[in-house]
């Protein structure tokens, strides 16, 4: 990932967590900081960005991320397109490559891409000249989501280092999971994971986690807990018996928060699929979920990654 | 067999093979000497052939005292020819297994149309025939259609030429169906050769599960999956008599199971290819589609069970495992890009690791790729150095260094794990049926 090396982050493009050095997740933290307090003022624009072209690429639907990294791009300046893909080139026998080049012709400064296949953004970044940002590929990795959580924990706690998290659901598919455990174990944290051995994948100690599939041992004094969405289509007897059964087991209610710290912070990615793996009552408390404020801080941080990867574009002047 | 354009065909021609290092696994033999062809076969060789001169009217070739083996036979390449030649034909599978050493290529039926029904056999034949520079013999389908549900003729298609049976890169997974087809076989007693991975827990995985899988966020394939199509058949074995192979081991689970049947009397035998004991699934890491094969690379201890199992005996085969695809087919997410590696022009080379960095005699090495699949598939007349068989055998100097160059390959399609790296020992010259099919000093 590494090309040339520049102040704050020495990397061409954003692929994953994996691979980055503490030094380079404090410095895109920083940077989202700042900009955490601007998007709050009237005057949300920058124009740091100004000229450029950013193309958000999403092979698999997203609402949230697309409009986070758009909202991003437009406050400062850029000009953001919004490509939907959704296997319909690739129905018609484009590939992702053909894709990748068609866009790279057109001169764009940044893709940002979502695959539902693991590896693929890699594979593209890999054949286009511009800055690439993985918005999810795959169950591999979801970078800007992992930066995300890390601000908001480390805005409320101060740091990340020695803070206890709990991840707890469908592991085995969660890309958000993968990149926050790196992201996490990176920066110091203690990780754990909770789900049950269906949706856990294998080895997954090995990337320096504790495995717990008792929900109740596992949230035992810990700072964060972390939920993950379950999706639909897996559940009915795929890899658990049914929704009734999973939220019993696996669903965050007040009993099993309980264990928690008492001041435990409760996040979640989105969207949520309330009373399967959360509890309304619990993701609405206000002294203790911070949902929406992650979805603030997406803004921010994705703000943070563009103009990070942006001073290795060619032709960058003093643009600020 | 009929080669167009290859000079020196006259039967009954002599040419002496003089300065070689003879090698023949099948009695032992390793010594310097020379060896005799008389047309297609082998006439005389031994230490004291032509001690005292070469008699007049008889061509020869200086071996500069490289080893002179007997022609690799590779029970499992896949040959595009039916239905996928923009992949591999007869013309460049042979052309790359000659450059590899090979002599008989052994195909896989999972062409298309399928190699189900006798014609089809007559017809990869005589494609082969007219095209290919090697010996090409066909594997015929266990199943119609390689569905799995109904057995092929097996009868007809032994007499058209089929040499074993198997229904290629597909298990059959059916307990019944396979059953049926390990006890009708034993009426020709021919191999039954089973792609073991069970396919609804192998479903969607494309690579080894464990920890790099986990990290890559790809589906896995447990070793399970192999080892339990094993040891079930292995039931169904014991319940018919019939003679049982599996095509390619990777794992260590598998490997056991095995051994333990050996040691029980159970007529099983099995295979590897180079790749599961020189890669492990750390070549997949960074989404590598080349290294992308089936059954998945696995871990290093896995890695090292096939090495020891290949010592041991409880693996009787070398195979190149060949699977050609183009770009189209690899250049994509690894989860949608095809399995299979190109292997005809690596085998011997990359086998030969196993000399040089793991102790194994040559000939205990080459005979996984001679004497082993000729007795496995009964072909009597070649696999040996002896006076009467055919004349096919590779010359090839262990120690020679070189680098894999996807360009200088001759198959049509270039997916090798091995891109860029150094191995040690070339084939120099491939002999087929007493004609020189390769000559690396002039590129034939």
């Amino acid at each position: 990932m590494t090309d040339s090396a520049s102040p704050g982050f020495p990397h061409r493009h954003l692929l994953g967590i994996e691979g980055l050095q503490p030094p380079d997740i404090t410095y895109l933290l920083d940077l989202a900081d700042s900009y955490v307090e601007q998007n709050r003022q009237v005057d949300k624009k920058k124009s740091v960005l100004r000229g450029r072209t950013q193309v958000n690429l999403f092979f698999e639907a997203s609402t949230r991320t697309s409009t986070s990294f758009e909202l991003a791009g437009k406050r400062l300046g850029a000009d953001v397109i919004n490509m939907a893909v959704q296997r319909s080139s690739v129905s018609k026998g484009e590939t992702l490559i053909d894709t990748a080049m068609t866009l790279n012709a057109m001169h764009p400064d940044v893709l940002v891409v979502r695959h539902q296949d693991s590896g693929a953004v890699q594979l593209l970044a890999r054949k286009v000249s511009c800055a690439v940002i993985n918005a999810g590929d795959g169950a591999h990795e979801h970078p800007t989501q992992a930066l995300l959580d890390a601000l908001t924990i480390r805005r409320r706690r101060g740091r990340l280092e020695g803070q206890i998290v709990a991840i707890c659901g469908d592991i085995l598919h969660s890309r958000v999971a993968r990149s926050n455990i790196h992201l996490l174990n990176i920066m110091g944290a203690r990780v754990r994971v909770i789900g049950p051995p269906t949706l856990m994948p294998r080895a997954i100690d090995e990337l320096g986690v504790e495995v717990h599939h008792d929900m109740r041992s596992g949230l035992e004094g810990v700072d964060i807990v972390m939920m993950l969405r379950l999706q639909m289509e897996r559940m009915q007897g795929a890899y658990v018996p049914s929704l009734r059964e999973y939220f019993h087991l696996y669903g965050l209610d007040q009993a099993k928060l309980a264990l928690a710290k008492p001041d435990a912070l409760i996040m979640h990615p989105g969207p949520m699929n309330r009373g399967v793996e959360i509890d309304s009552l619990v993701a609405d408390d206000i002294n203790r979920s911070v949902i929406r404020e992650q979805v603030e801080m997406g803004v921010a941080v994705r703000m943070a990654c563009l103009e990070a990867l942006t001073h290795h574009l060619p032709n960058v002047g003093p643009a600020q | 067999m009929k080669r167009p354009a290859n000079p020196g065909a006259e039967k009954g021609k002599l040419v002496a093979y003089l300065n070689a290092r003879l090698l023949d696994p099948a009695t032992g033999l390793d010594t310097p000497g020379a060896l005799l062809t008389v047309g297609e076969q082998i006439a005389d060789l031994g230490p004291r052939l032509f001690a005292d001169g070469v008699p007049s009217g008889v061509e020869t070739v200086d071996c500069g005292g490289h080893c002179l083996s007997p022609g690799l036979i590779d029970m499992h390449a896949f040959v595009g020819e039916p239905g996928a030649e923009h992949k591999e034909s007869f013309a460049s599978a042979s052309h790359a297994a000659a450059a590899g050493g090979i002599t008989t290529l052994i195909c896989l039926p999972n062409t298309d149309p399928p190699i189900d029904e006798a014609a089809i056999v007559e017809y990869v034949e005589r494609r082969a025939r007219e095209n290919s520079v090697v010996r090409v013999q066909p594997m015929a389908a266990i199943t119609k259609a390689l569905k799995g549900e109904e057995m092929t003729e097996m009868g007809l298609l032994v007499e058209a030429g089929a040499v074993a049976f198997t229904d290629g890169d597909r298990a059959v997974a059916s307990a019944r169906v396979m059953r049926r087809a390990l006890s009708y076989s034993t009426l020709f007693g021919k191999l039954v050769i089973q792609h073991a991975e069970d396919p609804s827990l192998a479903r969607d995985g494309v690579m080894n599960e464990g920890e790099v899988a986990t990290r890559l966020g790809l589906a896995g394939i447990p070793t399970a999956a192999e080892a339990m199509v094993v040891e079930r058949d292995l039931r169904l074995v014991a319940l018919t008599g019939a003679r049982y192979h599996v095509s390619q081991v990777s794992a260590a689970d598998t490997i056991e199971v095995i051994r333990t049947a050996k040691a029980r009397g159970l007529k099983v035998t099995c295979g590897t290819a180079p790749h599961y004991f020189m890669l492990n699934e750390n070549a997949v890491n960074d989404y590598r589609t080349f290294a992308k094969v089936s059954p998945p690379l696995r871990s290093e201890d896995d890695r090292l069970a096939v090495i020891e199992a290949i010592r041991d005996g409880t693996i009787d085969v070398i195979v190149s495992g060949h699977m050609p695809q183009d770009v189209e087919s690899k250049r994509l997410p690894f989860a949608q890009a095809a399995f299979g590696a190109a292997g005809l022009e690596t085998m011997l080379s990359v086998a030969l690791s196993l000399y040089h960095s793991y102790d194994f005699g040559l000939n205990q090495l080459l005979a996984k790729m001679t004497c082993g699949p000729a007795r496995l598939l009964g072909l009597n007349s070649r696999g040996a150095l002896r006076a009467g068989a055919k004349a096919d055998f590779t010359l090839f100097d262990p120690e020679k260094p070189w680098r894999v160059d996807v360009d200088k390959f001759k198959g049509k399609s270039k997916n090798t794990p091995y891109e860029g790296l150094p191995l040690t020992g070339r084939v120099l010259m491939t002999v087929v049926d007493g004609l020189k099919v390769y000559d690396r000093n002039i590129g034939a």
